[in-house]
């Protein structure tokens, strides 16, 4: 009796741990959030978003990160178009060119995983070699390369995932019409795919868009707005990152409101792609 | 030339498993033949074999020849996708192309040719109409299709089919997913096709073979046993596998070793 | 016989066979570029004063990466060590037990936490973990744990290994939780049923049967938690204080390998063989992540493969 008792308390308990795990696990993520709204919103009104820092800003304040929203945006769509002009491809080639046990298969995949878990400090430096060797300066291009390195494993996987649980059938239905195996790919198994590669597209780009230890190297900083494929351009997480390395509160506030307005732009972006993904799915056969 | 499927000595393994074993067999023309056999027994694989989606698998090795029209399709430089134009498939469950119903049946008429939009309609209308499906979807051509009752599908499939202007029709057990209603509507319109198509029908089911066919090949373990007209097949099987299956009887492998001495058996008067 | 669809297909075909191939061979790149960099401070230097020596003085031409390699190691391992039981934990949670309600809620927060910037975790870790270790943790364990030197530290700050780790866990958290998760559910239905049947409890069938079974899988998602660990840059450098000492007690400030990198690179062309040691910490840091990489790569495959 005794024996049964301690065996069903032993569970009790761990029930209780689990329960408080995942409790903390969202109070620490309202935690975040609600620390990041706090301190950033008392920056936040329409000057900080439509205006570039004032000259010399780093020692008064003034101005606003219209600079880093803007550069932000430039590389991470520009990053994204890339990884995904390269990673869908290569994924649709995976699931519909190649057969399901091919060696080569394996190989990609595997390589894809090796990358996903290189970090991305280690693609700013491979970025900074290749800058090096083309003699090119620290600007956008040399920052949407870099990041669309970083970004091309993990769209990939993401879009492989889903491209996997296609059904054979629908391949087959369209080779025995007739289809050719490239038609096939892009109007059939893409289509059918299609919210779940919109989904990895939205991850690489929140990955993108989120991601400075890459950037620092390659695409610099700047208090100007991006104007030229060529220059350097400032971005929202770098901006968080020397603003708050100032000691002035002024300077550090654009920091505060920086993070807030990254962390809106990415909780965006996740939330999207998840009813994107639910609206879809509505039309997609099993 | 009077018989568009021609095989001879066909034989097909995944990898250690030897899934058709030295199968010849011709397929008559604009008849239903059908192929019998319990599950797993080869039976889907050599209706793959006919329009080349069998490369898809992993580990496959084919020997032998496959004529289509005369022309051995596992030769080189044989253009699979105008092979695969030859032949509508009809699956085993019905699936939709994840597009508009119009789309459905569109999709190889646009992939083959070059059309105008009013030509295309036109050809949908008559394809609709031809699988019968016309009257219950004039309304909601640009719905998904996804959203047709399972029925409608497999006749939505049978229209997609029969858009690229086959000669031949593949079904793989096209009825197994279907209501009885539903299959009987499929039954008929394959009666109704043979006046202009080749039809090979792969089924399990004995009743839906008698009902249809002209012509039967019956499958076990990967051998040809018996390829004969249906009448001939059902009313006089020449062997006892055959009969034992038309019967409903056990088949298991014992059969297989022990037919020869069976039928010794029944030659003295035993019986079985 | 060649039409015009025919050719497009077998375009396709190789172009996309060649993207693949540059793909995979992108790994290989990334190694030859950082070790044709790194290349000219390893002739001059002998691996093992680069690896073992303490002395960091680039403008002396000292380079001694241990107490960045060590900085790297205790992050970490403090991350690892807090991370691994919530995360494991919460994965069986979500498998076994919790309700499809509760399991609504948690799922779609790892996936959030999952996708945040690190730099918002930096940003979360000075203003909360710095602040709750410097005036919380230090001064409780100092006056409790004073006495083990693993507690006490003369650093006044938060900035610290701790509070490094600590954001480090929370941030590899959410993948290690996930991976681990998938791990449990591909455990089949016929095992615990035939504990239960015995007439194990719920527990005792995951203490015994389900975690054993899940084992190699778990250890694969510890490890890529790790990997994630040890590259990360941002999150970590914001809080752990960067002081190129190596560290002797949690509270103390550290140092670590993608840190220096991030730091330095501004001047990294201006004194010889700089530019050169940073590109061999980024070597240091690829062959370590692609060496764990490579082997949680193996043990899910053989996973993969078992269940099939």
């Amino acid at each position: 009796m005794s024996k049964i008792n301690k065996r069903i308390i032993e569970e009790k308990a761990f029930k209780i741990v689990m329960h408080t795990v995942c409790a903390a696990v969202v109070l620490i993520f309202l935690i975040m959030l609600a620390t990041i709204v706090i301190k950033g919103l008392p920056g936040l009104n329409l000057k900080m978003l439509t205006h570039q820092p004032l000259r010399g800003s780093y020692a008064e304040g003034g101005g606003g990160i219209l600079n880093a929203i803007l550069g932000s945006v430039y590389l991470a769509l520009g990053a994204t178009f890339l990884a995904g002009l390269i990673g869908i491809p290569v994924a649709l080639f995976i699931n519909v060119y190649l057969k399901k046990n091919s060696r080569f298969a394996t190989l990609i995949r595997f390589s894809f995983d090796v990358l996903w878990g290189i970090p991305s400090i280690v693609y700013g430096a491979f970025g900074f070699i290749i800058m090096i060797f083309f003699h090119m300066r620290s600007s956008l291009l040399a920052g949407i390369i870099t990041i669309a390195f970083l970004e091309l494993p993990i769209m990939t996987r993401a879009a492989d995932s889903i491209l996997k649980m296609v059904p054979l059938e629908l391949k087959e239905i369209s080779l025995s019409l007739g289809a050719t195996r490239f038609e096939t790919a892009f109007r059939i198994i893409f289509k059918q795919a299609f919210p779940g590669i919109l989904t990895a597209i939205l991850i690489g780009l929140g990955r993108g868009i989120g991601d400075a230890a890459a950037v620092m190297f390659t695409a610099g900083y700047t208090d100007s707005l991006p104007t030229s494929l060529f220059r350097p351009v400032a971005t929202l997480p770098l901006a968080i990152f020397y603003q708050l390395g100032t000691p002035f509160p002024e300077v550090q506030q654009r920091g505060y409101t920086s993070a807030l307005v990254l962390m809106l732009v990415i909780l965006f972006i996740s939330i999207f792609s998840r009813i994107l993904t639910k609206r879809f799915q509505q039309n997609v056969l099993r | 030339m009077n018989n568009p499927i021609r095989t001879n000595l066909l034989s097909v393994s995944y990898g250690q498993h030897q899934a058709l074993n030295d199968v010849s067999i011709e397929i008559p023309a604009r008849k239903i033949t059908a192929i019998i056999g319990p599950s797993g027994c080869g039976k889907s694989t050599l209706l793959k074999v006919f329009n080349r989606l069998l490369e898809l698998n992993d580990d496959i090795i084919i020997s032998g020849e496959v004529f289509v029209d005369g022309q051995d399709i596992y030769d080189k430089g044989v253009d699979v996708y105008s092979l695969r134009k030859k032949m509508g498939l009809l699956p085993q469950k019905p699936f939709p192309l994840p597009m508009s119903i119009f789309e459905n049946v569109a999709y190889g008429l646009k992939i083959h040719n070059h059309l105008g939009k009013g030509k295309l309609e036109g050809l949908v209308e008559h394809y609709l109409k031809e699988a019968s499906l016309w009257d219950e979807v004039k309304d909601r051509l640009h719905a998904h299709a996804a959203k047709l009752s399972i029925g409608q599908q497999q006749r939505l499939c049978l229209a997609r089919g029969l858009a690229i202007e086959p000669e031949i029709i593949l079904g793989d057990e096209p009825t197994s997913a279907l209501d009885p209603f539903s299959a009987e509507r499929i039954e008929r319109k394959l009666i109704e096709l043979k006046k202009r198509y080749t039809i090979v029908v792969v089924t399990h089911n004995i009743q839906q073979a008698i009902r249809l066919a002209d012509y039967v090949v019956f499958l076990y373990y990967g051998k040809v046993v018996e390829a004969d007209t249906a009448d001939k097949v059902f009313k006089s099987p020449q062997s006892l596998m055959t009969q034992a299956y038309i019967k409903g009887e056990f088949l298991d492998e014992v059969w297989f070793d022990k037919e020869a001495r069976l039928i010794n058996k029944v030659a003295q008067g035993e019986g079985i | 016989m060649l039409t015009k669809r025919t050719i497009k297909d077998i375009l396709a075909k190789h172009a996309m066979f060649f993207l693949a191939c540059a793909v995979s061979l992108l790994v290989i790149f990334i190694f030859g570029g950082l070790f044709f960099k790194s290349s000219t401070i390893l002739k001059n230097k002998p691996l093992a004063e680069l690896l073992f020596s303490v002395d960091w003085h680039p403008s002396r031409g000292n380079f001694g990466f241990a107490p960045f390699i060590m900085g790297t190691i205790w992050v970490t391992v403090v991350a690892i060590f807090l991370a691994v039981p919530a995360s494991l934990l919460t994965a069986i949670f979500l498998a076994e037990y919790a309700h499809k309600k509760i399991r609504g809620v948690i799922k779609p927060v790892l996936d959030l936490l999952a996708g945040i910037s690190p730099v918002i975790f930096g940003v979360f870790g000075i203003l909360v973990i710095v602040p709750f270790v410097g005036n919380g943790l230090k001064p409780f364990c100092e006056k409790f744990l004073g006495f083990i030197p693993f507690f006490r530290s003369d650093n006044f700050t938060g900035y610290s290994v701790l509070s490094a780790g600590i954001v480090l866990a929370i941030m590899i958290f959410p993948t290690m939780a996930q991976v681990a998760e998938e791990v449990v559910n591909s455990v089949p239905q016929e095992t615990r049923e035939s504990s239960l049947a015995l007439g194990a409890t719920k527990w005792e069938t995951i203490k015994y049967v389900v975690v054993k079974k899940a084992g190699a899988g778990i250890i694969a998602a510890i490890i890529l938690g790790l990997s994630r660990a040890f590259g990360e840059t941002i999150a970590v450098l914001m809080v752990v204080g960067n002081v190129i000492k190596v560290p002797h007690s949690l509270f103390d400030a550290a140092y670590t390998l993608p840190a220096l990198i991030a730091n330095n690179y501004g001047e990294m062309m201006s004194i010889p063989l700089y530019d050169s040691a940073l590109l061999l910490a980024a070597l240091i840091l690829l062959a370590v992540t692609v060496f764990f990489n490579i082997g949680a790569w193996f043990i899910l495959l053989r996973i993969e493969k078992s269940y099939v």
